[in-house]
């Protein structure tokens, strides 16, 4: 606390330009003690379209080009559900990364998918885990996930019109069984079987629509996962890295494989000569 | 996205002693997807003279078109063949007509000096901008990802083996960081007595 008072770090839980006017100068923390209370943009009406900084003054086009471009899936079958990404992050067209980590494991019942922005989906991926933490400390049980992906879907529809930039995938296992939920940040949220979401999503639908049953066995859904993110991986440019499969069952989830494209690339093109050309 | 960043593409040439080699990647798309992976964008225009033209895939097309018959009618009236020097201009003077309309390509001349051998390579801005360095050119939506590997590994007076290692290196390599550009690459290598061409694997994502 000393040194805070030194630095002139004040929490305030009140609009920031309020806390402004009453000592100018100070830092004035909001996402501090409250992970909701980010701070607003420096406009009078916040919610305006300047807000997502598409240009600046003089009206020259701003452009920002933060980490985008994914494909993800998920689909639930008898056996719980399956849920497969990619590794790769774009920022414009240049790659970032090829080893980024879009599954997110909030606990051993839950885990959400990223796609959008990446440092959105980690941020708010974050502040569900510890709303779900905080749930299970009160209420001596685990949160639903259904309430859970309601959590996520009231904290994106707070902020809606402002930028924010994520689709996920919520998949878990509770007392009524597997289920899998998307959530975007326009606030959306639906209950669903099989998801796709991301720039290479309608490749990954093209693979998986056509070979999806709710009756597979558990090696056919890992092998119709991993083989619809590799066709989008191979067809979009802003997907690849590697290849992550997991499975949420009613013992909690697990990674079924971790694999690098390449590798994958070599297995498939021998059933499928044309992409060998 | 700038029109140049449209098909996305990636070219390099790079010299070595008594040979040159100019190396492309194989991707044809449209913006984020990809549509072929078996697309050259190296063309022969003579013996001993290759010309790359990464960009805009119709203006490839039309640039190429335009330039063969300019060197074919070069090659009718004077009854020899074009030297990689007068190919040069000729395309810098090609693409400056258009100065104020241009085709979005940006092109890489690789190529030995008729009678000397002499190694010889040249690139271009869209507008016929010539510039001559005496190490390596670059061009693509790649360009940053290669110049930092040419920096990295191209050395004076390499051997037509290793100058291939070089080049097929920073090619694969850079293509790795760009989204789009990779999937398959082309190189060949320009020695006095014979030209080699190589297909060589890479990431298909």
């Amino acid at each position: 606390m000393a040194l805070e008072a030194l630095l002139g770090v004040k929490e305030s839980f009140v609009h920031p330009f309020a806390a402004e006017e009453e000592g100018k100068g100070d830092f004035v923390i909001n996402s501090f003690n409250n992970q909701l209370q980010l701070s607003l943009p420096p406009l009078a009406n916040p919610l305006s379209s300047r807000t997502n900084f598409e240009s600046e003054e003089c009206g020259r086009k701003i452009k920002i080009n933060f980490d985008h471009g994914t494909t993800t899936l998920g689909f639930v079958y008898k056996n719980g559900v399956i849920l497969a990404v990619d590794s790769r992050a774009t920022g414009g067209q240049y790659i970032g990364s090829q080893s980024m980590k879009k599954i997110i494991e909030i606990h051993k019942y839950l885990v959400g998918t990223m796609a959008g922005g990446a440092a959105d989906c980690v941020y708010w991926d974050r502040v569900l885990a510890k709303q779900c933490r905080l749930y299970e400390l009160r209420n001596k049980s685990r949160i639903s996930t259904a309430a859970a992906s309601k959590l996520m879907a009231n904290m994106a529809f707070s902020y809606k019109g402002m930028g924010l930039s994520m689709g996920m995938m919520i998949a878990g296992y509770d007392k009524n069984g597997p289920s899998l939920y998307y959530v975007d940040s326009e606030g959306q949220r639906t209950k669903g079987k099989v998801y796709s979401v991301g720039s290479g999503s309608v490749y990954a639908f093209g693979v998986l629509d056509s070979g999806y049953s709710f009756d597979l066995e558990d090696n056919d859904a890992y092998e119709l996962a991993r083989r619809s993110i590799y066709h989008a991986t191979y067809r979009d440019s802003y997907s690849g890295g590697i290849i992550r499969v997991y499975h949420m069952k009613s013992t909690g989830w697990e990674v079924i494989s971790q694999q690098d494209c390449l590798e994958l690339y070599h297995k498939y093109k021998d059933d499928k000569p044309l992409l060998s050309q | 996205m700038s029109i140049l960043a449209y098909n996305g593409s990636a070219v390099i040439a790079m010299k070595g002693k008594d040979c040159v080699a100019i190396a492309s990647d194989l991707r044809f798309g449209i913006q984020g997807q990809t549509v072929s992976t078996n697309f050259e964008k190296i063309f022969e225009m003579g013996p001993h003279l290759y010309i790359g033209l990464p960009g805009l895939t119709t203006d490839t097309f039309t640039v190429l078109n335009k330039l063969k018959f300019r060197a074919n009618m070069f090659e009718l009236k004077e009854d020899r063949k074009i030297a990689p020097d007068v190919f040069l201009s000729m395309v810098s003077n090609l693409l400056y007509e258009r100065r104020f309309g241009p085709f979005f390509v940006e092109p890489i001349i690789a190529g030995l000096k008729p009678k000397t051998f002499e190694p010889f390579i040249a690139s271009m801005d869209l507008l016929g901008c010539p510039n001559k360095p005496e190490d390596f050119v670059v061009a693509g939506t790649a360009s940053e990802q290669l110049y930092g590997m040419c920096e990295a590994l191209w050395e004076p007076d390499l051997s037509p083996e290793d100058l291939f290692e070089t080049i097929s290196q920073a090619l694969v390599n850079a293509c790795d960081r760009d989204a789009l550009s990779g999937w398959g690459a082309s190189v060949y290598i320009i020695e006095k007595d014979k030209v080699t061409h190589r297909r060589i694997k890479t990431r298909m994502d």
